[in-house]
């Protein structure tokens, strides 16, 4: 009773990352809880899905099989949360602020009654005190998250309604296995307890989802661009270095947005977090919700024409040039002097 | 065969130019020195509402907003754009709300409204960031929800089909109505305003806006022209309990707020010289950043 869960989403029986970085950041939590750390996975043909999700030192997984639960709506999965959660009570929920989290967190907090905040870029634990009401709360999840398009961040905490619930994008927890032989106990949900037809009002008539291509959280180097490449032939530059050495192409979101490079590659608080070994900000400027997704890089190169562009400052070399004067150099230079 | 459609439309801080004074120096928004703007995406919600009645002759777009009094002018902008008419939602005791006790007042008065066939809302408002109240107003008048929508197709039989932009694709689902959708930013833009319309609304007061103007000829205007009445609606008149709605009916409370504030770190200038690059990759090589 009262423990952690994770609600884990599935694409072709793949657990999706975010889901397992959770994990990870609920097994750290769970410890300083001194309570269990619990999985619940919705979907259909769930046979062998606990081997993707022990390994992260899971205690529980609650599955929930059913052929009309793949792929997600919300209202069957709403049941599915709303009725588990009556009955083993957990005192925090985590979810991917993907489309899938966003959509059912809310659905299930206004279910419970129970405060949710959405996108945080870290958890803790901690301790509150209601000045007002002269309470004091213990072990309490705090809740941070960036609001005000970046320009603030906020700690939130939820005192008195349970579950605590919070959404995370993918990225920004770092995923890591605690034993591979990491073993729990499975429960097996009796569906028809906890959905009823009445659920089943959307139906998904058509579905084209692509598999990620571009793997940018893992690069150890990333090359990223920003609106002041100019250009998607320019970006050519950009992939010619990462392939050089050894790098992901990423982007800010003015990139994105004039078509430079795919939704997949941006970076920042509206994108994808990432903390590289070296990270290339190419006509980059700057701004706070780009910073927000890179900041953490043990190495940042600016390269920008602009002496003054905000990036710089929290860059360790700054380049004053243009990115198509540069790059072609460092490119050379590698070309000619590696084996 | 006509719809009854809802706009959920909120007035934000423009949060997308924020300049220097934007923050007070207790590390607080200075929401007086930020504009205030129609929420980007319940544009491209208005416009899918629009759509729906451009194809359902003689469908109804009504705007639901809930804000300060000065929120008033997002549905002058909605009437200049197309709607119908609207309601603003204001009251002392919904201050401080968080998404649920957001989305129960905006439930009560959609309540009174009367009858829909679709609630429409932008997917989430730029300044909240949170994308929550459309599921939570969807639960809370316990009708279905479809996020994330670029483009609702159609609407027939009592079944609306809506194509969905999700990180990794598109899906299109089949939805029974009434239900909620909130909207993208990657749906079609608004349309502009109507000049005619803009002429049309342009004296279009609330009651407390029409109070607060001691000028006879407007007052007579106002008297005469039925339609330029805004509906203003408080906690009572939503039937709302005091103890849902604002602070008190938030379960989330914010804990502190501090200003982002970036550790500024002491770099290495250069000029980009072809020397100077070739320095920096060298040492790069060698410490084995790269290669
Ligand atoms: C720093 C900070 C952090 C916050 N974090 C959280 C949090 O994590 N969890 C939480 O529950 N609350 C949070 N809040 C409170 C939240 O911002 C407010 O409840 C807000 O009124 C609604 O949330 P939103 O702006 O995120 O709207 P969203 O849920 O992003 O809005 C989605 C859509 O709902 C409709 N809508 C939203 N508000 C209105 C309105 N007033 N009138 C008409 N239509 C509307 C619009 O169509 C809008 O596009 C936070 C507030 C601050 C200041
Ligand atoms: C709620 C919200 C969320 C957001 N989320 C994100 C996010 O996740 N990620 C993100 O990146 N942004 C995000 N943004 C947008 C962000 O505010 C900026 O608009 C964006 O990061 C700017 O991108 P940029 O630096 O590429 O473009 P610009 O700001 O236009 O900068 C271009 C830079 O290129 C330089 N330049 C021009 N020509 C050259 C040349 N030839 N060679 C070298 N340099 C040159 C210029 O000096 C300038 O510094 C968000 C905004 C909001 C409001």
């Amino acid at each position: 009773m009262n423990n952690l869960i994770v609600y884990c989403e599935i694409e072709d029986g793949i657990i999706a990352d975010v889901s397992l970085e959770l994990l990870t950041k609920g097994r750290t939590l769970a410890n300083k809880l001194n309570c269990k750390l619990e999985a619940l996975v919705i979907g259909h043909k769930l046979d062998d899905i606990e081997k993707q999700i022990f390994p992260y030192g899971a205690d529980t997984i609650y599955l929930a099989d059913d052929k009309r639960l793949y792929p997600y709506t919300s209202m069957p999965h709403t049941s599915v949360l709303v009725n588990l959660f009556k009955e083993i009570k957990p005192q925090i929920c985590l979810m991917g602020a993907t489309s899938i989290g966003r959509d059912l967190g809310p659905r299930v907090s206004s279910s419970l009654h129970s405060g949710l905040t959405a996108d945080c870029t870290s958890l803790e634990i901690g301790s509150h005190e209601d000045k007002k009401e002269r309470k004091n709360y213990e072990n309490l999840l705090y809740q941070i998250r960036p609001a005000f398009g970046g320009n603030i961040v906020a700690t939130i905490v939820n005192p008195e309604c349970r579950p605590q619930m919070a959404t995370v994008r993918e990225g920004v927890m770092k995923k890591e296995i605690v034993s591979p032989s990491y073993k729990g106990e499975i429960i097996k949900l009796d569906i028809s307890k906890y959905i009823s037809d009445t659920d089943f009002v959307v139906e998904v008539i058509e579905r084209q989802i692509e598999k990620s291509k571009v793997n940018i959280k893992g690069a150890p180097i990333i090359v990223a661009g920003g609106y002041g490449v100019g250009s998607k032939e320019n970006f050519k530059l950009l992939y010619d270095l990462a392939a050089t050495i050894g790098g992901e192409v990423g982007a800010s979101r003015a990139a994105v947005d004039a078509g430079f490079a795919e939704h997949e590659r941006q970076i920042g608080q509206t994108g994808v977090t990432v903390r590289p070994k070296l990270y290339i900000a190419c006509g980059i400027s700057g701004q706070i919700q780009h910073i927000a997704g890179m900041q953490d890089s043990s190495m940042i190169i600016a390269i920008n024409n602009d002496p003054n562009a905000p990036i710089n400052t929290i860059a360790d070399y700054v380049i004053t040039g243009t990115v198509e004067d540069i790059l072609p150099k460092m490119i050379k230079y590698y070309k000619k002097n590696s084996k | 065969m006509s719809l009854k459609i809802i706009v959920l439309a909120k007035q934000v801080p423009d949060t997308r130019n924020v300049g220097k004074d934007a923050m007070k120096a207790d590390g607080t928004v200075n929401r007086a020195a930020l504009p205030a703007i129609f929420n980007p995406e319940d544009l491209n919600a208005l416009e899918q509402a629009l759509q729906l009645k451009d194809q359902h002759p003689g469908s109804t777009v009504s705007l639901l907003t809930m804000g300060p009094p000065r929120a008033a002018e997002i549905l002058r902008e909605g009437l200049f754009r197309g709607a119908d008419g609207g309601v603003l939602l204001t009251d002392r005791a919904f201050a401080g709300a968080d998404t649920l006790a957001t989305s129960y007042a905006l439930a009560c008065a959609i309540r009174k409204m009367g009858e829909y066939d679709i609630i429409i809302g932008g997917r989430q408002a730029i300044d909240g960031d949170t994308a929550q109240v459309g599921p939570q107003v969807a639960e809370k008048l316990h009708i279905p929800q479809v996020t994330y929508a670029e483009k609702i197709i159609k609407i027939e039989n009592g079944k609306a089909t809506i194509k969905r932009r999700l990180e990794r694709g598109i899906e299109i689902v089949e939805a029974k109505t009434p239900l909620v959708v909130t909207v993208n930013g990657s749906a079609d833009e608004c349309r502009p305003r109507n000049a005619k319309l803009v002429q049309k609304y342009k004296y279009a007061k609330t009651v407390s806006e029409s109070q607060n103007q001691d000028n006879d000829y407007l007052g007579s205007i106002l008297d005469s022209r039925p339609y330029l009445k805004l509906n203003e609606w408080s906690v009572v008149d939503v039937d709302a309990d005091l103890q849902q709605v604002g602070l008190s009916g938030s379960p989330t409370k914010v804990k502190s707020i501090e200003n982002v504030v970036f550790q500024a770190k002491e770099s290495k200038r250069l000029t980009g010289t072809d020397v100077e690059i070739d320095d920096l990759m060298k040492e790069l090589i060698a410490n084995h950043t790269i290669g």
